[in-house]
């Protein structure tokens, strides 16, 4: 692989400390493939980086419409960096459609590398560009700098000898990309090179095809013109020494759910239904049988979390994962599971609503079902995660809250989070909190009864389960009398167990960490008041907020329910409190409940998680107003 | 909570009473329930396992307070999601003995979804089905196994949806073990809550329960002794379809008909009657369709009782089991790989 690191030709290496790129093309391109290619190298080079692709929700839309476009995109950098890019500064389109569907989040002056190919007469028509017009030729890209490439014909050539067939030669131009933006940005080939060889272990021929495809886009950047004036890019690594690995939000959940049943010692059983954008936590436990974690695939929602509470009877870690849909009618159960409580996680992967809504976009709209979409008095906490790798923290977390306090736990995530990626530094054993299950031990027939209801000084009770001598007893939906657990209907009884359940909850807020500021100073003119995905995007205007000169701070909820007990002390200590949601507003309604405060909202419902741009815009005209 | 020893301690004997939980059972008086909440008891210790180690799972309904007067482990859930939370919990803990108390409005109606599944899957359970062809918790609405015409709160002027055939519902989702019963003959309900037991995969007993209050007399046909001889039909392991005063009614196959016969007026030999074979689904399917509606016809197959089938197959806990088995076939996964992951990489 020599071959590639030393080029023959000399040209300007410019240093940039981040740089976010857009892989984008028709569904069968391979561009989700090549992006997570890219995004391994720049890995393995020790930047920074957030991938987040953006998929049709057909399996297969029409090849070369607008419809069909895949996009792949990842901010890297020698600094740290929390979104995908709010724009890119680089596009990669393979075709006209793909180039239409995201020329308007393009920087002005950025780079499109566009396969020419993809320009022709019909795929200009299929993109909807009117007649005779072609983007590549008419000068309506002149605020850009266009790279028109012939990729198709000339990976054709670099593989005309290969022995492979025109189609399986056609496949491998996404190959020739990705070596032209490993020369554009200094990476090396080997990573892509080394699962190649992986990947086609049984065929070396279409393995070497692609090796090849990828060498000549190499050389092309070096070989032609068309790039003296630009150059090539290098970006140092960010990372600190040590072993990182990859992962996606849904992964991170799934990881987080083994390791905190191995913690606690308790066998994982995850039943749960598939639905977008929360299936791949399925997915990545049901491979997980090593670790002994069984999955069950229901068939239904409430089948999901039903069978879970019966696992949870019988002493299981369990949990279910769903998005919006599948939460509403999952409600009926949790209600179950709030009244026999018993640990449950329920991880809630939310997409744009109502109904169907945008199944593969992300919003942040099931905070209030969440918090009260349950009949009757059935208070349960909730945690949300705010970035790939803090799923992880954030689901053991709420493992832990659900085993340590016999209680079902919502864990909030969304599309946005669930597809991402970011590099992890891996997690040492040791570094992760012990989960201690309070399981009621046996008893001997002298002993006094055992009172299933009965609580200890946090009002949680203790897990009684099926094998355990003299432990038995019945508990149900029904209302239970204080401590006996017996079916009690008695008006004082319902208003004590509704006041001890809500306590109970509330008392978590003894056992879970003090709210920090992320950034910026302790008092001040402006908070921003975050929680979930949004943590990037305000993390990042923030920061350039500040280095403006700005009074801002940032500080985002992990727990949302109950709330740190300092929050209300921390919103007092601003005089504006901003809350940024991908919703109608919904945080804001819990802050203005609890701490009778007028907190400043800032909605997005567009199906598209928030930029940097747009928080820092809104900053700006929050403190000018001041 | 691994190789648990589910069996009593040696030595030990059991009697209904130690079944029975401290709370008084809260069903009308005359109610079916009771009766087979007496032999749930009785049966219990014939079955030699431990208490601890039996759970008791219902839904919702006047037949899913079972669980409550059980001196077992006990769940009284949601209403048609006893199945689900019974197979969690024994695919989470196969060592377990766990039964299901449910009805048709439960099973059948709310929870049918999870009733079909349930059955192709065949989880070890032993699901006791309380027939009473009426809502009762509700107070008196038509249920999905309620007979065509049947007068009701909720169908004043009759039942206009024709009801499920259980057998063949069951049969036609994958069902591994079907056997049907009558609350008032106690010893025939005990012999197939047994048999239910032994079963290992999902035994489905369907007992025809009589509501008194509001769909009294529903299975009188098979319950009254003058009329059960021509109306009810007792299915044994190799021997013949017979039944009728003195069993000189026969059935016969008559390719793939099942017809009535008079053994001695015409003459039927022993050999030519149906026998009956509890491995055999095609004639077990046969067998479901012996559902007329005696109230309606004169010219009716009598209703079946006993075994109608029953067959070994692969539960879905043991198959989960020893995928998890194969997988960790060289070691457990241990935390520190799970976090390390399989592409994980090194920055120096």
């Amino acid at each position: 692989m020599t071959d590639t690191k030393t080029t023959t030709k000399q040209v300007n290496v410019t240093s940039k400390t981040s740089v976010s790129v857009l892989f984008a093309g028709d569904s069968g391109d391979g561009m989700q493939l090549t992006g997570t290619q890219f995004a391994n190298t720049v890995a393995v080079s020790g930047s920074d980086l957030n991938t987040f692709p953006n998929f049709p929700s057909e399996v297969r839309a029409p090849a070369g419409t607008i419809a069909g476009v895949s996009g792949f995109q990842l901010q890297f950098g020698s600094k740290p960096v929390y979104t995908p890019g709010a724009r890119f500064d680089v596009m990669i389109a393979m075709n006209s459609a793909a180039l239409k569907a995201n020329l308007k989040d393009l920087h002005r002056g950025g780079i499109i590398i566009a396969g020419t190919e993809g320009f022709d007469e019909k795929n200009l028509r299929l993109a909807g560009y009117p007649q005779g017009a072609n983007p590549l030729e008419d000068g309506s890209l002149s605020n850009y700098i266009v790279f028109p490439v012939p990729v198709l014909q000339l990976t054709r050539e670099a593989l005309k000898d290969c022995g492979l067939n025109h189609k399986e030669i056609d496949r491998c131009k996404n190959m020739f990309v990705l070596g032209l933006l490993y020369w554009l940005y200094s990476l090396p080939i080997d990573t892509t090179v080394e699962m190649l060889h992986a990947k086609f272990r049984k065929n070396a021929q279409l393995a070497e095809a692609n090796i090849t495809a990828i060498k000549a886009g190499y050389f092309f950047g070096d070989e032609t013109e068309i790039f003296a004036n630009l150059g090539r890019f290098d970006i140092a690594p960010q990372k600190q020494r040590g072993v990182y690995r990859r992962v996606t939000g849904n992964e991170a959940c799934a990881i987080a759910l083994t390791a905190a049943a191995k913690k606690a010692g308790l066998k994982l059983f995850l039943g749960s239904y598939p639905i977008t954008p929360a299936t791949e936590i399925l997915q990545t436990l049901a491979k997980m049988k090593k670790w002994g974690v069984k999955t069950f695939q229901a068939e239904d929602e409430i089948a999901g979390i039903v069978t879970s509470i019966g696992a949870a009877y019988g002493g299981a870690l369990a949990a279910t994962n769903t998005s919006g849909p599948g939460l509403a009618l999952k409600t009926e159960a949790l209600g179950l599971a709030v009244i026999l409580e018993i640990p449950l996680v329920v991880i809630n992967v939310q997409r744009g609503g109502p109904s169907t809504g945008l199944p593969t976009k992300p919003e942040q709209s099931d905070l209030l079902m969440a918090m009260y979409g349950r009949h009757g008095e059935a208070p349960l906490p909730i945690v949300a995660s705010c970035s790939p790798v803090d799923c992880f923290y954030t689901t053991y977390e709420a493992a832990r809250i659900a085993v340590e306090h016999m209680t079902p736990v919502i864990c909030l995530s969304d599309g946005y989070l669930a597809l991402s990626s970011e590099p992890w530094k891996v997690e040492s054993p040791d570094n992760l909190c012990e989960i201690k299950p309070r399981f009621q031990p046996e008893r001997n027939p002298e002993d006094p009864a055992y009172l299933p209801y009965k609580r200890d000084e946090r009002h949680v009770r203790s897990w009684a389960i099926p094998g355990t001598r003299g432990l038995e007893h019945r508990i149900g939906g029904l209302e239970k009398q204080h401590e006996t657990g017996n079916v009690s209907h008695d008006p004082e009884n319902h208003a004590l167990m509704t006041k001890l359940r809500a306590e109970k909850i509330a008392r978590i807020a003894e056992s879970i960490p003090l709210q920090t500021i992320d950034n910026g100073p302790e008092k001040g003119d402006l908070l921003i008041l975050g929680w979930g995905s949004s943590y990037g995007a305000i993390k990042t205007a923030v920061e350039q907020a500040l280095a403006e000169g700005l009074s801002v701070a940032h500080a985002h909820l992990r727990y949302l329910n109950p709330f740190p007990k300092n929050l209300g002390e921390m919103l007092g200590n601003f005089k504006k409190v901003l809350i940024p949601e991908n919703n109608n507003g919904q945080l804001i309604h819990l802050i203005r409940d609890t701490f009778l405060i007028a907190p400043e909202g800032f909605s997005k419902v567009k199906g598209l998680p928030f930029n940097e741009m747009e928080i820092l815009a809104k900053i700006t005209d929050l403190i000018k107003e001041h | 909570m691994t190789d648990l020893d589910t069996t009593l301690t040696a030595g030990t004997t059991l009697t209904a009473k130690d079944f029975a939980s401290d709370q008084e059972p809260k069903w009308c008086p005359g109610c079916g329930d009771h009766a087979v909440l007496q032999q749930l008891k009785n049966v219990m210790p014939e079955l030699g396992t431990a208490p601890e180690n039996i759970v008791f799972i219902s839904g919702i309904g006047c037949s899913s307070r079972l669980p409550y007067y059980m001196a077992t482990y006990g769940v009284h859930g949601i209403h048609g999601r006893a199945l689900p939370m019974a197979t969690g919990l024994k695919t989470s803990r196969p060592e377990l003995t766990v039964w299901v108390a449910t009805g048709d409005g439960d099973a059948l109606s709310i929870g049918g979804n999870h009733f079909i599944h349930t059955l192709r899957r065949n989880p070890d359970l032993n699901v006791v089905l309380f027939n009473n062809e009426i809502y009762g918790l509700t107070k008196g609405q038509y249920s999905p196994t309620s007979k065509l015409g049947l007068r009701t709160v909720t169908s004043p002027v009759g039942v206009i949806d024709h009801p499920f055939n259980t057998a063949a519902l069951v049969l036609g989702a994958g069902g591994t073990f079907f056997a049907r019963a009558l609350d008032r003959d106690g010893k025939f309900l005990r012999s197939m809550l047994k048999r239910a037991a032994m079963h290992k995969g999902t035994s489905l007993v369907e007992i025809y329960q009589n509501c008194p209050i509001f769909n009294n007399g529903a299975f009188e046909a098979f319950a009254s002794p003058e009329k059960k001889e021509e109306t009810a039909l007792f299915l044994e392991q190799g021997k013949p379809l017979v039944f009728g005063k003195d069993r000189k009614k026969g059935i016969v196959l008559d390719g793939m008909t099942p017809v009535v016969v008079d053994i001695d007026k015409e003459q039927v030999s022993a050999d030519d009657l149906w026998i009956h074979d509890e491995s055999d689904l095609n004639k077990a399917s046969i067998l479901a369709r012996f559902f007329d509606d005696m109230s309606v016809t004169e010219d009716f197959l009598p209703r079946p009782f006993g075994v109608f089938y029953a067959a070994s197959h692969t539960t879905y806990e043991d198959a989960l089991t020893a995928q998890i088995a194969d997988a960790q076939a060289e070691g457990c996964g241990t935390l520190e790989e799970l976090l390390r992951g399989d592409n994980s990489y090194e920055i120096r």
